[in-house]
């Protein structure tokens, strides 16, 4: 109980921060936008080929935005020099990792629900497909911040900070990618959860094992 | 308070700290001064359990912060030239957070205590990014005496602090020494590590190469003993 109060506090100072400048949210959002929009120039989408590259565009969008705050999530900390005030604090560190992945999470996930929608309409999806989407999207973007918040970790000490985080993170997160995909594009087309079964096994199964993973190693990440 | 004993760090092929051995007692004043690059950052990163020495052994109120630093954490207070505070957060959201991280009880109360040592109350709503240098080192000190910690380690509280904010921070240094607990601070102003001090200590070459009672020495014989030593 107690490591989940530390845990809350971390990620309620992330998200206060947050929602007193908004910075993070606005590139999130406008990037996230700009990128369904341009595909949707770009590729002049019609309805008929809208099913089968939107799932492509969607995680591309959703991705690269939550990329551009899991980048900000250390960096931050690092250069007003606050990550060693949060270092000195007596909490097991995973605590820290915690509440710092569902910081990250929160404001991916509140990007896709504004973005969601929006793209309903731009690419005519069916407006009944949107609460399983909603599902799939959570659940890929848990998996993505949690390994994209230990990267991030990872990350802030070196040189090329910004640039090794995708380099690190998107190889890694490729099952993850492919199996929100996949599963999008299921169920846009609508079918059955059964014969989805394998990729649903394999997106709870990326979060389960990489969430355990990220949890066990945070101490020797952030370690000096 | 503080046992260090046989302290060594390296950093690849370059030893920074070479073998420091040194004793604070209770209640206790250290000022540590040398010049740069002697290690002094790093030997108070390793106090503070920021960095793992590479060989040697330390205590901080009889609990080595090798074997248990979360236990060690909670007595110690960090203060540095960086404020290790949320820029965007105001004065009490920052102290409500770090106030949760160590487990302070009759939190509310705390923080108003706090705020009202270092004069800050008054701007206790205000975000962090609009206060000056030198109330932003301030608010640092109340994050640090937040949880009532034994031991305060201070890296050089006065870089970049103005005359006036200087004083200030001056006269909260010396009300933290009259609480009783022990202090480490470095620094380069040799005066005023010499003024507030029970006893002055020089980090050269990753050493200690001399230390002393403070009563015992005035400015002028402690600079002459710093340029030798520093050389």
């Amino acid at each position: 109980m107690e490591f989940l109060r530390k845990a809350g506090a971390v990620a309620w100072k992330d998200l206060r921060a947050e929602w007193r400048t908004r910075e993070m949210f606005s590139a999130m959002f406008v990037f996230a936008l700009l990128v369904i929009i341009i595909f949707n120039f770009a590729l002049e989408l019609r309805a008929e080929s809208a099913r089968a590259l939107v799932p492509g565009i969607l995680w591309v969008a959703f991705t690269f935005a939550g990329m551009l705050g899991l980048n900000r999530s250390f960096i931050q900390e690092k250069d007003r020099g606050s990550l060693e005030g949060l270092l000195l604090c007596p909490v097991d560190r995973s605590a820290i990792y915690l509440g710092k992945m569902l910081a990250n999470a929160a404001l991916m996930g509140v990007v896709e629900l504004f973005i969601l929608p929006v793209s309903f309409v731009l690419f005519n999806l069916p407006f009944g497909t949107l609460p399983m989407l909603v599902v799939v999207a959570a659940l890929g973007t848990l998996g993505f911040a949690g390994v994209g918040t230990l990267f991030s970790a990872m990350a802030v000490n070196t040189r090329a900070r910004e640039v090794m985080l995708p380099m690190l993170l998107f190889p890694v997160a490729v099952p993850l990618i492919i199996a929100a995909v996949k599963l999008t594009a299921g169920i846009l087309d609508g079918l059955a959860l059964g014969e989805l079964a394998r990729w649903w096994q394999l997106l709870v199964g990326f979060d389960v094992i990489f969430l355990t993973l990220s949890f066990m190693t945070f101490d020797y990440v952030i370690e000096e | 308070m503080i046992q260090v004993r046989g302290l060594t760090k390296t950093f690849g092929p370059k030893k920074v700290l070479r073998g420091i051995d040194l004793d604070v007692g209770e209640g206790e004043f250290l000022t540590l001064v040398g010049p740069n690059g002697a290690g002094k950052t790093t030997f108070l990163r390793i106090l503070a359990t920021l960095s793992r020495p590479t060989s040697g052994q330390a205590t901080v109120g009889g609990v080595s912060i090798d074997q248990h630093p979360a236990q060690a954490r909670r007595k110690i207070g960090l203060v540095s030239h960086r404020t290790l505070l949320y820029d965007d957060l105001t004065a009490v959201e920052n102290l409500q957070f770090y106030g949760r991280m160590y487990d302070v009880t009759g939190l509310a109360a705390r923080i108003e205590d706090a705020l009202r040592q270092v004069d800050l109350y008054f701007r206790r709503h205000d975000p962090v990014r609009t206060y000056s240098r030198g109330m932003q080192q301030r608010l640092s000190i109340a994050r640090a005496i937040l949880h009532d910690p034994q031991v305060m380690l201070m890296d050089e509280p006065y870089t970049g602090l103005d005359q006036q904010a200087t004083a200030m921070l001056r006269r909260v240094l010396g009300t933290l020494a009259a609480s009783g607990r022990t202090v480490v601070m470095t620094t380069h102003d040799l005066e005023l590590g010499l003024e507030v001090a029970d006893r002055v200590a020089i980090l050269s070459g990753g050493k200690i190469g001399f230390q002393s009672p403070a009563k015992d020495l005035d400015v002028q014989q402690f600079r002459r003993i710093y340029a030798e030593q520093a050389g």
